[in-house]
């Protein structure tokens, strides 16, 4: 939007700064008079809430590297030497690997908002490709964090994921051993894990600057799904979007906190408790919750390459997707058959999220290849063919209207927002 | 200097170029290579040679080699039985017991205990076929190790070895 107040640097010292690293009015432009659309809701405080998890896990991160050793012989004991004799080591542990948890649930909700809100459509490709890439790098980096405590399920976990690379032809087997550093998993393997999840982070807060940046150039999205057209439709960065994501924030630390206080290995496996041991598999191996819809993708195809091809593209699909939909019509709000596929997709993935931590046999089996047939019709048949058949419900002029109701005319000031 | 006569820009801005493509190529290829195994890895995984003679008739043994566990199993006469008469053309990975194991040791039956799907290791006297049984997505494997059900493409792999004496194998 034009015409929202510029910065005016009020002391002679950031006048003297702004005209040599205008920083000042860079952070006023973008979070404090940066119109946001009116009509948001409390979904839309869940990027705040991923940023705030992404600088706490490389907060609590970095402070657990002091302590942990990365070495065969030395991990598993200096992940019980932090729970044990760290002071309030047990605290950051557990807040970093629940915070793994919380950061991905987060980032799973962000992506259904967008999915629900046609977030992804013109003109926010780009914003939403970075997204997806930013979902590749978290997994990344998570798996290869839970390969550093070096018990039983990080040892396996490093094995099986490590194997999935086997898969390609020709080539597979030697791009393991590259990737291993040896005949199997090990030291070489530990070490390289330790420093690439180390370095993922910071490039995932390379990403984040990009995917914000192409946030404040086509602006955010809206659960009504239309463009602002006049200031009638916006309201100011600061303090409508601040203390709505900050209260919101909150509201979520406290499900965090009580992880952390409560049920800290609620979410871990009891047997990565039990150190590394490449001579047993443990008979149930399952992945962090997170990543259980992608591994029940991967079960549910009973050939080993066509099943890694179905786990890779299950994630690689939704770089299509802002072309995979063919409707013009942003939210699910006026698509009434897109939001029935939506929240039986929604359903779906939650399934199999489920099914992945089943023994993959009988029925299990049976279901989850008919989620998993879901997963890929919902992007491939329906999404492209419901913008040619379905009938969408009409879409407000504008969002004042949709909010205030038909009653304003356009360009009648709109009355002003409710006071805080 | 009128464009057509460029010569000497055009020359450096193509020389440099191809010196930085030359380089940069020279540079990435040692910060590839380093993530292969090292040399004491490979020097670490040299042959091993293992004594059969304490193992019983029945017993599966496990050894490492290569820090891969290597299953070396003293068959029983039902075992190698069940293992030859098998319909090999049936199998999902065709291959006849013989060729699985060394001509005059069919007793003897070495192999490579990880699962061929994902890399975990099969548990021994496991699953219909009284062979292995992979707990991680349920492969199972008969008494020779070959591929019966499941998701794993191939057979369990036999290691290199050779038989030193009656008693003893060189693994590797």
């Amino acid at each position: 939007m034009s015409g929202h107040p510029t910065y005016q640097p009020k002391s002679a010292f950031m006048r003297w700064m702004e005209r040599r690293l205008p920083i000042a009015g860079l952070v006023y432009s973008s979070f404090v008079v940066y119109p946001i659309p009116r009509n948001l809701n409390y979904w839309w405080t869940f990027g705040g809430i991923l940023a705030f998890m992404l600088g706490a896990q490389i907060v609590t991160g970095i402070v657990l590297a002091m302590h942990y050793t990365p070495h065969v012989d030395y991990a598993f004991n200096s992940v019980e030497h932090i729970m044990r004799d760290v002071n309030y080591g047990w605290l950051l542990r557990y807040l970093h690997a629940n915070g793994a948890s919380m950061f991905f649930l987060a980032a799973y909700v962000h992506m259904f908002r967008g999915m629900y809100y046609g977030s992804y459509k013109e003109p926010r490709e780009v914003l939403w490709i970075l997204g997806v890439i930013l979902l590749l790098l978290m997994i990344m980096t998570g798996f290869m964090g839970y390969v550093l405590p070096w018990g039983q399920m990080s040892f396996w976990a490093a094995t099986v994921i490590t194997n999935l690379f086997s898969a390609i032809p020709l080539v597979g087997e030697s791009i393991v051993a590259w990737l291993w550093g040896g005949f199997a998993v090990g030291n070489p393997t530990l070490n390289r894990f330790y420093s690439l999840h180390y370095l993922l982070p910071f490039v995932i807060v390379g990403v984040v600057v990009l995917h914000i940046w192409a946030l404040h150039v086509a602006g955010q999205n809206n659960p009504d799904g239309i463009e602002p057209k006049t200031e009638h439709d916006t309201v100011a960065f600061t303090p409508y979007a601040t203390i709505k994501d900050a209260f919101f924030l909150l509201v979520f630390c406290v499900l965090f906190a009580w992880f952390v206080f409560y049920i800290p290995n609620f979410l871990g496996h009891p047997d990565n408790y039990i150190p590394a041991n490449p001579a047993v598999t443990p008979v149930h191996i399952v992945p962090e919750w997170y990543y259980l819809p992608f591994y029940a993708i991967l079960r549910a195809i009973p050939n080993k390459l066509l099943g890694v091809v179905a786990l890779g593209g299950s994630i690689l699909i939704l770089l299509f997707l802002p072309w995979l939909d063919t409707s013009k019509v942003k939210s699910a709000k006026y698509r009434p058959l897109y939001r029935q596929f939506f929240w039986l997709f929604v359903i779906v993935c939650v399934g199999l999220g489920w099914l992945g931590s089943k023994p993959p046999e009988g029925n299990y089996v049976l279901i989850a290849r008919i989620f998993t047939a879901y997963y890929f019709a919902y992007f491939l048949i329906i999404l492209p063919l419901l913008g040619f058949f379905e009938k969408t419900k009409p879409v407000p002029n504008s969002i004042a209207e949709s909010v205030l109701g038909k009653g304003v005319p356009l360009g009648a000031p709109a009355p002003p927002p409710r006071a805080a | 200097m009128s464009a057509a006569e460029g010569t000497r820009r055009d020359f450096l801005y193509i020389a440099t170029g191809a010196v930085a493509t030359v380089g940069a190529a020279g540079v990435l290829w040692p910060l590839i290579a380093q993530m292969n195994p090292d040399a004491s890895t490979i020097a670490a995984g040299a042959p091993i040679e293992v004594d059969l003679t304490p193992i019983a008739d029945g017993q599966v043994i496990k050894v490492f080699w290569r820090g891969k566990p290597i299953y070396i199993n003293h068959r029983t006469k039902k075992q190698i039985e069940e293992a030859q008469n098998v319909d090999v053309a049936k199998l999902p990975d065709p291959q006849p017991d013989s060729a699985r194991v060394k001509a005059g040791h069919d007793q003897w039956q070495v192999l490579i205990g990880i699962c061929t799907h994902l890399g975990c290791i099969p548990i021994a006297h496991q699953g219909p076929y009284d062979g292995y049984f992979c707990p991680c997505h349920g492969s199972v494997y008969d008494t020779s190790g070959r591929i019966r059900s499941g998701p794993a493409p191939s057979n369990l792999a036999v290691p290199p070895y050779e038989f030193l004496s009656d008693t003893k194998i060189r693994i590797g």
